[in-house]
């Protein structure tokens, strides 16, 4: 059903093809109108039309037209449809000829009522009251063309060559950015390139009309190396950015710290939230020089201690995964952050709440191998419910950690150091003392529970002796 | 379940008493044979003993489909029966039929089973298409929120949708190769030379060759792309569909050399994929060879709102690809004036001119065969003709290779007609039931003449045409799906309902034209199917529309008003079988 007939869906529209032009004042200067002499203009017959093309002419100049009678077919952005004339009268003057285009409301033709008022329309349709035409520009801006029959335009010039008359060509545009032109009547020959070799991208048209960019339509989410000769696509990331100072240069991420990026980069979606703790450690120090020979590593020692308060606080090892809701976890799986070259992975230790310690330190020293190697399996870098992050070794001794997604909080450890402290009877001694600081996702533990969870974990920690059971 | 019963009972009783009622009536029932019956069987070049041609019900006595016909012995001191030389999709349907009837049968491949529609064509494209397609849907926003989806940024990783081509490849390949395993035709692997009448030489390079004979031999040995001169293919930055298929990155900017079926689908997986896209055409207008009304919506579906770009009417010269931190470069002249137009500069270009035959090396001097631009010539019943135009004995050529249609489906059929003749039934394959598609979103489809073709047999045989067309937004499955893009129209005989064309673009148009393709070749009238059936509601009442639609003159019945008594008549029978028919389950039911 390409070509159907559209009378009706007109007859109630405002939209009808043919207008009546009786001696308007404001012309009756110029033009002495006298007769009933119509214009038969450029109907839309979609709502996203334009401009339309004339297909053909079923009537020439000269023919008498019937009310209701098909006169001309116009090629519109979706179909080709038939146009009726809703008036008697003579066709005139054809002002847009076969296979030309006419914006919307543009003058197509003039109606004569009567033989003698012909040669008035014919006039007419010569001085170029018409407007319309199909002066199609040559460049691929076309000027707005006004639609109320008063912009004189010169009768049509021949028929323009379609896509391939460029003119001198020295601007280079993609195909989307001459759409995108066209469609916001941006001249293209004054876009100034920032795509590849300085062609004309979509994003350099639609700046140029003022537009937010939308997001590109598909962009590959794994971009693989192999794309031989691509160019950069540095150029656009830079122009935001200040130029490279010299001698700087710029290296792209290996995987593992493109996916730290990205995994910190998610992190900023979850709204967390801090609470310290200074945890006296004389009793987890002197645990620590009796294990030490037997080869079990301070780290080991605080996520036993850390799954242990897990254990009694199970929603600090939940996460929140929707927004919507808590996900308990099943087990106490502890990821501690180990720096590696170029890198840092987050090996886990399984079920840290129900191995003992020596099995724990076999099991630690085996990952961190197998890290270096990196040779962990995916089971055994994210599965972890909670992490612990150490840098008390390095003289550290407070800081914070941003929490990994997918998990509900993340301890970071200080060095123990000696410190003054006033006991409840006011006795000053020196003991040794470490802060602990935790990150949490507010969407699921609160401040109550963080500080509840603190407590146990320095009371494991103070009393080191359950550790060993 | 009873009355289903009764009416297929029923139906059957009229439509032997029309089949026997008339002579010339039968052959309308078996059109395929008709253009054996209207050619005469004077180029019969081995005796077929004397049969009359006609469908017969009785099965034609053939070895068990396992046996490669091993049973029953090589007569004439042959190796085989039939050596076929090339495993693409035209000698695989050729072996399988061949085994059915009773035949030994090798086939031998050179390079891998599956030919180019498997490994380097229609088969990958396709797994590529059904990319493109999810992505287009899922990235039109509009579309999704009118039906009350909500996706939020889809994206693709481009070596798994790689991937996904070349496992659809090898597991279809491993099919084939099983398929004709296990029918036991024997694979022979290396390069097939003819050397001598009946006389088959095949080798890897490198290893002994071998001598086989065979009573008759068939040449299925397909195309490669065709790159025309000053085109400088370096596999990554200018390439052709085998390079494209590999999916080894995505363009920003690609220029598609050819706007036919290879080169419109490979657009629409670019562009989905989020390339931009610039088509040079030779020919004056986009998608030559399409029905012009067809193409023009195409045109409006396919290319106008999609990144895409054209220039007609030019030839591209030379190709330079990417190098020394320059793009690829393309000097395009005009087409007619051979005047040089401009130089565009692209990321990449592919070239989709066509295919050329490949027939080199296949000892075709041995047999005193001239190939015509590549391609191996042939006579209706794809008899090879030799230098002087005279018969070869014994050789057939298939597919590509005779370059009659190049189309994967056309060669297996020409394969299982060539196989037919070879068991002592006369086959002529009508090319202009085969129907052909392109895989789009939405997809083309088309079967027969087009309406200029049409209109120019009209004149010149002296009859009219009529067309008539449909619009898929009057279907009511292509709006539930709110696809309602699309048209299809049928080109016929207003005087006897000859079908003469039908064209589809729309949703599933690949899948629609068969109900066409077999009225075409079955020789069945538009005034006789349009009493068929199509369930509601589905996109094949498109097709409906249009039978439905279509106005058989009156001016057959008025010059025989004999077959309107009869047919009226018929239907009265039909009537009264039903009725009783369908009435004795019920008598049964109720004892």
């Amino acid at each position: 059903m390409a070509t159907s007939h559209i009378a009706s869906s007109f007859a109630s529209s405002q939209l009808l093809p043919v207008r009546r032009l009786r001696a308007v004042p404001r012309r009756a200067r110029v033009l002495v109108v006298q007769a009933k002499i119509r214009e038969i203009f450029m109907p839309a017959l979609s709502s996203t039309m334009t401009e339309g093309k004339i297909v053909s002419w079923h009537k020439s100049e000269g023919d008498w037209l019937n009310k209701g009678e098909s006169v001309v077919v116009v090629e519109s952005d979706k179909a080709d449809m038939d146009v009726e004339t809703f008036h008697d009268g003579i066709l005139a003057a054809i002002v847009v000829p076969e296979g030309e285009s006419a914006p919307v409301g543009a003058a197509i033709a003039f109606l004569a009522e009567t033989e003698e008022e012909v040669p008035l329309a014919k006039a007419k349709a010569d001085s170029g009251s018409g407007s319309g035409g199909s002066a199609a520009p040559p460049a691929a801006a076309p000027a707005a063309v006004e639609t109320d029959g008063k912009v004189a335009a010169t009768p049509a010039p021949a028929p323009a060559a379609t896509a391939v008359a460029d003119g001198p060509r020295k601007t280079v545009a993609t195909p989307h950015a001459k759409k995108l032109a066209k469609q916001h009547k941006v001249d293209i020959n004054k876009v100034v390139g920032t795509g590849p070799y300085g062609r004309i991208t979509p994003a350099d048209i639609e700046a140029a009309a003022g537009i937010q960019p939308k997001k590109p339509a598909a962009a590959p989410v794994a971009q693989a190396a192999a794309a031989p000769a691509t160019p950069a696509p540095a150029a656009k990331a830079s122009a935001s950015l200040p130029p490279p100072l010299p001698g700087s240069s710029v290296v792209p991420f290996t995987t593992m710290q493109g996916a730290v990026s990205k995994n910190m980069m998610e992190s900023l979606s979850v709204p967390t939230f801090r609470v310290g703790y200074p945890i006296v450690t004389d009793a987890l120090d002197a645990l620590y020089a009796k294990l030490k020979p037997k080869g079990v590593t301070m780290t080991v020692i605080l996520a036993k201690a850390a799954a242990m308060a897990l254990a009694q606080h199970p929603v600090v090892n939940a996460s929140c995964k929707d927004g919507k809701s808590f996900s308990y976890n099943g087990s106490i799986n502890i990821a501690v952050a180990v720096a590696m070259d170029g890198g840092l992975i987050t090996p886990v230790l399984q079920d840290a709440d129900k191995l003992d310690l020596y099995l724990l330190s076999e099991k630690w020293k085996e990952l961190v191998k197998k890290a270096r190697a990196k040779q962990l399996s995916p089971n055994e870098y994210n599965s972890g419910t909670f992490t612990l992050s150490n840098l008390g070794m390095f003289g550290v001794d407070r800081f914070d950690a941003i929490l990994p997604p997918g998990q509900g909080a993340i301890m970071a450890v200080g060095a123990s150091k000696p410190t003054v402290v006033a006991d409840k009877d006011g006795f000053f001694s020196v003991k040794s003392k470490m802060l602990v600081n935790v990150t949490a996702d507010h969407r699921i533990i609160y401040g109550a529970d963080l500080a509840a969870f603190l407590e146990t974990f320095a009371k494991i920690i103070e009393n080191p002796d359950s550790l060993t059971l | 379940m009873q009355s289903s019963l009764s009416l297929s009972l029923s139906l059957s009783t009229p439509l032997s008493t029309k089949a026997n009622s008339s002579t010339p009536r039968s052959i309308r029932f078996c059109g395929l044979r008709r253009e054996a019956l209207v050619s005469n069987l004077t180029h019969r070049h081995r005796p077929v003993p004397p049969q009359r041609i006609q469908r017969s019900r009785v099965p034609v006595s053939c070895a068990s489909t396992s046996s490669n016909g091993s049973s029953a012995s090589v007569k004439g001191g042959f190796d085989y029966d039939l050596i076929i030389i090339g495993a693409g999709v035209g000698g695989h349907g050729a072996a399988l039929h061949a085994v059915e009837k009773g035949l030994k049968t090798a086939i031998i491949e050179g390079d891998v089973v599956g030919g180019t529609c498997v490994n380097r064509g229609c088969v990958p494209s396709k797994a590529l298409l059904a990319v493109s397609g999810r992505m287009r849907e899922l990235h039109d926003e509009h579309h999704m929120k009118s039906l009350g989806l909500q996706v939020s940024s889809p994206g693709y990783d481009r070596q798994a949708v790689a991937d996904h081509a070349n496992n659809l490849a090898s597991k279809i390949r491993s099919n084939l190769t099983n398929s004709m395993k296990a029918l036991g035709v024997d694979i022979l692997t290396g390069v097939g030379t003819i050397v001598g009448p009946q006389k088959v030489r095949y080798g890897k390079t490198g290893f002994p060759e071998k001598e086989v004979t065979a009573r008759d031999i068939i040449i299925a040995t397909g195309s490669t792309p065709f790159v025309p001169n000053g085109i400088e293919i370096d596999g990554k930055t200018v390439f052709t569909s085998d390079h494209a298929l590999k999916m080894e990155w995505v363009p920003d900017w690609l220029a598609i050399v050819g706007s036919g079926y290879i080169g419109l689908e490979f657009s629409d997986v670019y562009t989905a994929l989020g390339s931009e896209v610039t088509f040079i055409e030779a020919l004056d207008q986009l998608m030559p060879g399409f029905d012009p009304e067809i193409g023009k919506l195409a045109q409006r579906i396919l290319i106008n709102p999609r990144k895409i770009d054209y220039h007609t009417g030019v030839f591209a010269k030379k190709i330079t690809p990417a190098k020394d931190g320059k793009p690829v470069q393309i000097e395009l002249i005009d087409a007619k004036t051979k005047e040089p137009t401009e130089t565009i500069e692209v990321d990449a270009a592919l070239i989709a001119t066509g295919r050329a035959p490949f027939t080199k090396g296949l000892g075709l001097e041995n047999i005193n065969v001239a190939t015509q631009r590549g391609f191996v010539p042939v006579d209706e019943r794809m008899r090879v003709l030799d230098a002087n135009g005279e018969l070869v004995p014994h050789v057939y050529c298939i597919g590509d290779a005779n370059g009659k249609l190049m189309l994967a489906h056309a060669a297996s059929a020409q394969g299982i007609s060539v196989i037919e003749q070879l068991t002592g039934r006369d086959h002529v394959l009508n090319h202009l039931s085969i129907p052909a598609a392109c895989f789009t979103h939405p997809e083309i489809s088309m079967v027969g003449l087009t309406e200029p073709q049409a209109r120019e047999k009209g004149e010149k045989e002296g009859f009219e045409i009529s067309v008539v067309k449909t619009s898929f937004k009057a279907n009511t499955k292509a709006l539930a799906e709110n696809e309602g893009d699309g048209l299809a129209k049928m080109i016929y005989r207003p005087d006897t309902g000859e079908i003469l064309g039908v064209h589809i673009l729309g949703l599933h148009a690949a899948d629609l034209i068969h109900e066409a393709s077999n009225a075409i070749a079955l020789g069945t009238k538009v005034q006789d199917i349009k009493f068929a059936v199509h369930a509601h509601p589905t996109l094949s009442e498109v097709l409906d529309e249009l039978f439905k639609a279509a106005k058989v003159l009156p001016s057959e019945l008025l010059i025989r008003p004999k077959k309107l008594v009869s047919r009226k008549f018929l239907r009265e029978i039909c009537c009264l079988t039903y009725c009783k028919l369908s009435s004795l389950p019920i008598f049964e039911a109720g004892n």
